[in-house]
């Protein structure tokens, strides 16, 4: 039997300390006694953390390469497609005859306009300069736009003759033509003061006006765009799914309007229509983050976690080839927390170690990469700053159970080998 | 057994160490005693020898003289303190300050200078950091080791390595000096400098315990006090 402690007779001792600076400088010691064994337990949290900095660092520059493709004319441009036929087979044109109306009537829309390719006949052949049979017509096929007025404004173009045509040629069904610059020099059409015409198929047009250059629909360029109601009276209305709406919006307006268009348009069967916003730059870049970034974050974390145990089983070995030392540090004083303290600043000073050598290097990895592709190199603060904290966490983790063992080392048991 | 200590007047000092029927039996099954009830008084400024053969009980004594147990009957009294009425943390921190120990394996930090050996002897026992190094290198030159601050143990002779190891027993100022087998790993002539040292400290006042199985080294004691089969008996000097 022990004999039972008299709590009465208890006796002030002055406790043992170990300061914080102790701590640090021990184990560094601790560390700096095997530097070749250091280095390469450390080598798993390096090869982790730098994974992690590089992958982060690596979507962030790609992202902001995404980000600088993105301007002001595709962030306030909505498309809304006629889908009328998908949801039933006998379903109307999704678009009314006064769309363009409709949708610039709504706030935020500066254009908009319906606009679809022509079918031709091949019978009756394609765009001529001259009635069919008379000669010159461009060798290459031209593609005919029936675009009402609002479409071609809202493609932005840039005319270097003549004019537009407007609402009243649409709403009185005039045959006029508006070509692009590369379907006018294929037709020959070179200045407008001869009043010339083109044929389509048997169906003659007054050129009035050449465009130059367009913001968007490049293809108008090669195409001639003819009223879509006088089209629609020559050739008939398109079959199901061929039209689309053009609206150019005020920065910032197309989302919403996009959110409004096919109600404002088809109140009765909104969901004929389908409007296509821009695409959001936070949606676009997790799109293209998302895959690699999960990938090579999983990578990263399988390497931290080798990084850990590698840590564990070299601190776990050292706690047993030091279980001299731990008796003699028991014998001086220490007490079991302060051996704890100091195998865990141990593992946690080789995590934090290794998580700064990896922040390093994957940063330079992701300023290499940059400077390669002439990319900017984006890292986050965030990352360089949460990346050697991600080394320490793993270093303490993986020293919890060899500092456990430390502290629970007899020290004259110890003190015996 | 009995020791004949003297009777001593309230106002000097408390024995160093006072075994009151301190006796430790391991619970077993079956229980095995190791030492068995004793008395023994050991006084400030005594140089004392324990001696036993292999198996004797030797190591049981130094734990519990050591702190690194505690008897199972009776009391253990370390500078007047009753060591039974502590905690662990109160007996760790009793042992770091009161006792310097000094092992048969020296128990040297193998990369770490003379100097730094000796210092890690105040790392917890609240001596401050600007201290300790001029405190160290006092206490190797006080074991004549002055010139070989810098040494790492590997570049130091047996005899230097239990030289450094009696320095760091010092260096923290204890009131008792406890050496387990002090020359048991070294040849004759270092053991001779050793305990010519533990002598040196001696007549400066130190109290020193030996546990050892050499009568040579027991009889550098001013009292030698034998231990068999877990029983302590005072050894009539010749």
């Amino acid at each position: 039997m022990r004999p039972r402690r008299s709590r009465t007779a208890a006796v002030r001792v002055e406790p043992s300390r170990f300061a914080v600076r102790d701590t640090l400088s021990e184990s560094l010691a601790g560390i700096l006694q095997r530097p070749a064994r250091s280095a390469l337990t450390a080598l798993g949290t390096v090869l982790g953390v730098g994974t992690f900095v590089a992958v982060l660092g690596l979507t962030a520059t790609t992202s902001s390469q995404i980000d600088g493709r993105f301007n002001l004319l595709t962030a306030t441009e909505v498309t809304v497609e006629d889908i009328a036929r998908e949801q039933n087979a006998f379903a109307e044109p999704g678009f009314p005859a006064d769309a363009d109306l409709r949708v610039e009537r709504l706030g935020g829309v500066r254009h908009a306009g319906v606009f679809h390719t022509v079918r031709l006949d091949p019978a009756t052949g394609g765009v001529r300069a001259a009635p069919v049979g008379g000669g010159a017509g461009g060798g290459e096929r031209t593609d005919v736009v029936a675009a009402s007025p609002g479409a071609l404004r809202a493609a932005v173009p840039r005319l270097c003759q003549g004019r537009l045509y407007d609402e009243y040629h649409s709403g009185t069904r005039q045959r006029v033509a508006v070509l692009g610059s590369g379907a006018a020099a294929r037709l020959g059409i070179t200045t407008l003061d001869t009043g010339p015409a083109v044929f389509i198929g048997a169906e003659p047009f007054t050129v009035i006006g050449i465009i130059e250059d367009v913001e968007r629909k490049a293809e108008l360029l090669l195409s001639v765009a003819v009223p879509r109601t006088t089209a629609e009276e020559i050739w008939g209305a398109p079959g199901g799914g061929g039209t689309t709406m053009l609206v150019a919006t005020e920065v910032g307006a197309a989302q919403q309007v996009a959110r409004l268009a096919p109600t404002a348009l088809r109140p009765d069967h909104p969901e004929y229509l389908k409007a296509v916003p821009p695409p959001d730059p936070r949606t676009l870049r997790s799109g293209v983050t998302s895959d690699l970034e999960q990938l090579f974050l999983i990578l990263a974390g399988i390497c931290l976690v080798i990084g850990a145990v590698g840590i564990a089983n070299t601190t776990l070995v050292a706690v047993l080839e030091r279980t001299g030392e731990i008796g003699l540090r028991r014998a001086l004083g220490a007490r079991g927390r302060h051996i704890t303290t100091q195998f865990l600043a141990e593992s946690g000073a080789l995590g934090a170690l290794g998580g700064l050598v990896g922040t390093s290097l994957g940063t330079l990895t992701v300023v290499g990469v940059a400077v390669v592709r002439d990319w900017t190199p984006v890292v986050h603060p965030a990352t360089v700053a949460t990346a050697p904290l991600l080394g320490l966490v793993t270093g303490l983790l993986a020293g919890l159970y060899p500092a456990w063992r430390a502290a629970r080392i007899q020290p004259a048991e110890a003190l015996r080998r | 057994m009995s020791t004949a200590a003297p009777r001593l007047q309230p106002q000097l000092p408390p024995p160093v160490i006072e075994f009151r029927q301190a006796g430790l039996t391991y619970p077993g099954p079956p229980p095995v005693p190791a030492l068995t009830a004793c008395d023994l008084t050991i006084q400030h400024g005594e140089f004392v020898t324990v001696v036993g053969p292999s198996g004797s009980g030797k190591s049981t004594f130094l734990n519990i003289v050591g702190l690194l147990d505690a008897p199972t009957e009776g009391r253990y009294l370390l500078d007047g303190i009753d060591t039974g009425s502590l905690g662990d943390h109160d007996r760790t921190a009793l042992r770091g300050r009161r006792i310097g120990f000094v092992f048969q394996s020296f128990h040297l930090l193998p990369h770490r200078s003379a100097l730094e050996n000796v210092a890690v002897a105040m790392l917890y026992n609240g001596v401050p950091r600007k201290e300790r190094p001029a405190r160290a290198r006092e206490a190797l030159v006080r074991v004549g080791l002055g010139h070989r601050l810098a040494a790492v143990p590997s570049r130091l002779s047996g005899g230097e390595r239990q030289r450094v190891a009696i320095a760091r027993a010092l260096v923290a100022r204890p009131s008792l000096l406890l050496c387990d087998e002090p020359t048991g790993n070294l040849d004759s002539a270092n053991a001779d400098t050793v305990l010519a040292l533990l002598d040196e400290l001696h007549d400066d006042g130190m109290t020193v315990l030996v546990i050892t199985h050499d009568q040579e080294v027991a009889a550098h004691g001013g009292r030698t006090v034998a231990i068999r089969d877990g029983v302590l008996r005072e050894q009539a000097r010749v």
